[in-house]
């Protein structure tokens, strides 16, 4: 979804001032604030119910402010005409149920219309062509929209306004129903188009790809704009918590470098705390399973820059990271044996990183989880354990001290506390 | 420049069909004419206006009489092949301004089907929908009700009856400057419904002039005349020009009116364009040949088999078929040895061809 570029025109200023909108008495949005620079992609993110398709539709003059301006380029909206600001702005929606079977032609040939004088019947066909093209909708053009799945009826929306030119797109969840190749192909159309110059202004409820495409976040909850700015600025435990009022994960996504969201339910809280060694996927398995029942957790020592570490360092509980694929130096391997003290049950996992600790553990109550079926390593280790002055662990009450999957772990630590 | 293409073509053979349907129908009657008797006093017929004179009428108004100037339109016929005399009056006076009456009304009638159905996104409006029918039959009721209290003549009432109906629909149905579409259909539906108390109510004054009044609810082109033709020709035009004009933004408007407004559309201004001359016509055609049916309805509905949603091709395509089929429906109305209204002929074939349609899973989506 690139081809030839477009036109390159003078950009669009968007400048929401002190904005406020209500329905009846529910007030939806409360003195927000935006200016949106030509050659910029914000994203607007937040719950359900934020306001963020309210703040969209007051920026494309289809809602008159209750309250404050939104301006292009410093006119504000009330004053042009819908014409006038079809011409600039044009909408992607969220879903149109069309009725009466258009064709995709036949829709997207409707992008026109601000262009056109009334009685003007011709097409241009050289926008319609190339916004067809740009969408991959080319291929449907005859088809009734309305037999389109909605992925495909989307983008056929998509190219209706691209076929606006406008210098300003304003699209509410553009990547709702679409699988995720056409996800990022849309998004970087989108910001191939931002960095030709354009506007683009989406709410986009996926935060990952806000991350991802965007260059600046807007999080709105209640109304109010709670955090702005980088990605990384805004997606943080702190703010997404207050905004969603859930408890979330903050990563980096290996594969793109951009942060990456995870939530969870209400976590419950049941005491106890879980020292977890070893990295790797067997150590981000024993962190996660254990931080979504509840115990508090620390880790250590971690390779630096492995997943695990990644994950504990999301998860905020007292990590030691040590320098992958060296041994682990005697300070760092103090300290984690500190960590480890404190911890009412200690997990050895088959991940990279963990056999510094053993030799130096002191301990009654530990498991060994052996996820990766790598369990002849993860059984040297405990057995390490054991023989290195430690007293051996207690094996004999009842309780399996080898586990290999999420639910016998949970039952082994809840076993260990519950036997003191 | 497939939409011209596409609607020339679509046009000229809709036009061709009008054409010969309205020389056949010339043909039949009592007294039957053959085919070029009937081509020749046709053209001898064709005329065109020469000059305006003003003649003094006089017109009664609440017991007065006023005697009113009328701009009167002097006509200068070009044409005069050998037609049998007899052969000419029929053709002339009694068969063509009936035969170009249907084809107005069913031409206005369709027009103003095609324009609602898109205005309410639904394809079983028509344009009775927001009470301009039922407005009609009030006045034209009242008029033949209460001839002496009535200082208009029928049509006269029925045209004003119509407009002031669908006036007061959109009035009801308008707060803060917008017109939901639901609330329209709403209060139309409830205008209707008192309205038909009304004229039910007024039936049971009408007398010996009853007859009259049902004929006039069933939709009928009996005593049609040229006058008829003079007056309704060209608000239809008019009118059909303008809507015409508006035809994409009602394709736009299909999109729901958030779309359409993102898309440039004043919305509600458009609506008002729309709802207006949808009335306008309607009651143009309602006035001087009283309640046919089914012709807004199903028209529109066939075309947009044919021809697509497109509203450009949709509304002029709609408007030759539906002139075409009023003027067979008429022709048939009265062929038989007892003539009956038209609008009996239009519910009685267009139901079951619907029916048809609908078994044969031809009309199946909104």
């Amino acid at each position: 979804m690139s081809g030839d570029p477009h036109p390159v025109r003078d950009g669009t200023t968007v400048t929401v001032e002190n904005l406020s909108q209500s329905y009846g008495d529910v007030s939806v949005l409360d003195g927000v604030d935006l200016t949106v620079e030509p050659g910029e992609f914000v994203a607007l993110v937040g719950p359900n119910g934020a306001g963020k398709t309210t703040l969209l539709r007051s920026i494309n003059g289809v809602l008159d402010p209750d309250g404050g301006t939104v301006a292009l380029d410093g006119t504000p909206v009330e004053e042009l005409s819908s014409k006038a600001v079809s011409r600039q702005v044009a909408t992607v929606p969220q879903d149109s149920h069309v009725g009466f079977s258009f064709t995709t032609e036949q829709i997207v040939e409707m992008g026109r219309t601000p262009h056109q004088s009334r009685l003007d019947w011709g097409t241009d066909s050289e926008p319609i062509e190339r916004a067809l093209e740009r969408t991959e909708t080319a291929q449907f053009r005859d088809r009734a929209v309305d037999d389109l799945s909605g992925g495909e009826r989307q983008r056929v929306l998509l190219a209706r306004a691209l076929a606006q030119e406008p210098s300003v797109l304003v699209l509410d969840e553009p990547t709702a129903s679409l699988d995720i190749n056409h996800q990022i192909r849309v998004l970087g159309l989108v910001a191939g188009l931002v960095s030709e110059g354009n506007t683009a202004i989406a709410a986009i409820h996926d935060l990952d790809l806000a991350a991802r495409f965007c260059d600046r976040l807007l999080l709105l909850s209640d109304g109010h704009i709670r955090a702005r700015g980088s990605p990384e600025s805004v997606l943080t435990d702190d703010a997404l918590a207050t905004a969603f009022g859930t408890t979330t994960a903050v990563t980096r996504n290996p594969a793109t470098g951009t942060p990456t969201v995870a939530a969870f339910d209400e976590r419950p809280s049941v005491g106890g705390r879980v020292h977890v060694v070893g990295g790797g996927v067997p150590g981000q398995r024993a962190l996660r399973t254990l931080w979504q029942a509840g115990f508090d957790l620390s880790a250590g020592p971690l390779p630096a820059g492995d997943r695990a570490a990644e994950l504990a360092a999301a998860l905020e509980c007292p990590t030691v990271t040590a320098p992958p694929f060296e041994p682990v130096d005697e300070d760092l391997r103090a300290e984690a044996t500190a960590f480890a003290r404190e911890a009412d049950v200690i997990v050895v996992t088959d991940g990279p990183g963990g056999e510094a600790l053993p030799e130096t553990i002191d301990h009654s109550a530990s498991i060994r989880a052996a996820f990766g079926g790598q369990s002849g390593v993860a059984r040297q280790r405990v057995a390490a354990l054991g023989d290195g002055g430690g007293r051996p662990p207690a094996g004999g009450a009842g309780i399996d001290r080898t586990v290999t999957s999420a639910e016998t772990l949970l039952a082994a630590v809840r076993n260990c506390l519950d036997s003191g | 420049m497939r939409v011209h293409s596409r609607l020339l073509l679509w046009s000229s053979g809709l036009f061709a069909a009008l054409v010969c349907t309205i020389l056949v129908s010339a043909r039949i009657g009592p007294v039957s004419i053959d085919t070029w008797t009937v081509v020749r006093a046709t053209i001898n017929t064709l005329a065109y206006p020469s000059g305006v004179s003003l003649e003094s009428t006089r017109a009664g108004v609440l017991g007065h009489g006023l005697d009113l100037p009328v701009p009167d339109l002097a006509y200068t016929q070009p044409f005069s092949l050998s037609v049998d005399s007899s052969d000419q009056v029929i053709v002339q006076q009694l068969r063509l301004p009936r035969i170009l009456l249907g084809a107005i009304v069913g031409f206005a009638l369709a027009t103003a089907g095609a324009v609602m159905q898109g205005f309410f996104r639904n394809p079983m409006a028509d344009p009775s929908i927001i009470g301009v029918s039922s407005g009609a039959a009030v006045g034209a009721v009242a008029v033949i009700a209460f001839p002496i209290a009535m200082p208009f003549g029928l049509q006269t009432a029925a045209f004003v009856g119509s407009l002031i109906a669908a006036f007061g629909v959109y009035l009801i149905a308008t707060e803060g400057g917008r017109t939901p579409v639901a609330t329209l259909l709403l209060a139309g539906i409830a205008i209707q419904t008192f309205l038909g108390a009304v004229i039910s109510y007024m039936l049971l004054y009408t007398g010996d002039n009853l007859e009259e009044a049902i004929l006039w609810l069933m939709g009928h082109l009996r005593w049609s005349s040229w006058g008829d033709v003079e007056a309704t020709l060209p608000l239809t035009v008019i009118v059909f020009v303008v809507l015409l004009a508006y035809a994409r933004d009602l394709n736009v408007m299909l999109l729901g009116e958030e779309d359409a407004q993102t898309l440039g559309i004043d919305v509600e201004w458009t609506k008002r364009i729309l709802l207006a001359g949808a009335s306008i016509i309607t009651a143009a055609g309602v006035a001087v040949a009283g309640i046919i049916g089914f012709v807004g309805l199903i028209v529109p509905h066939i075309m947009r088999l044919l021809v697509g949603p497109d509203h450009r091709i949709l509304i002029p395509t709609s408007a030759l078929a539906g002139a075409t089929f009023l003027v067979a429906a008429d022709t048939l109305a009265r062929a038989g040895p007892a003539e009956v209204p038209v609008g009996i002929v239009t519910a009685a074939v267009g139901a079951p061809f619907f029916l048809f349609l609908l078994r044969k899973r031809e009309v199946h989506a909104l």
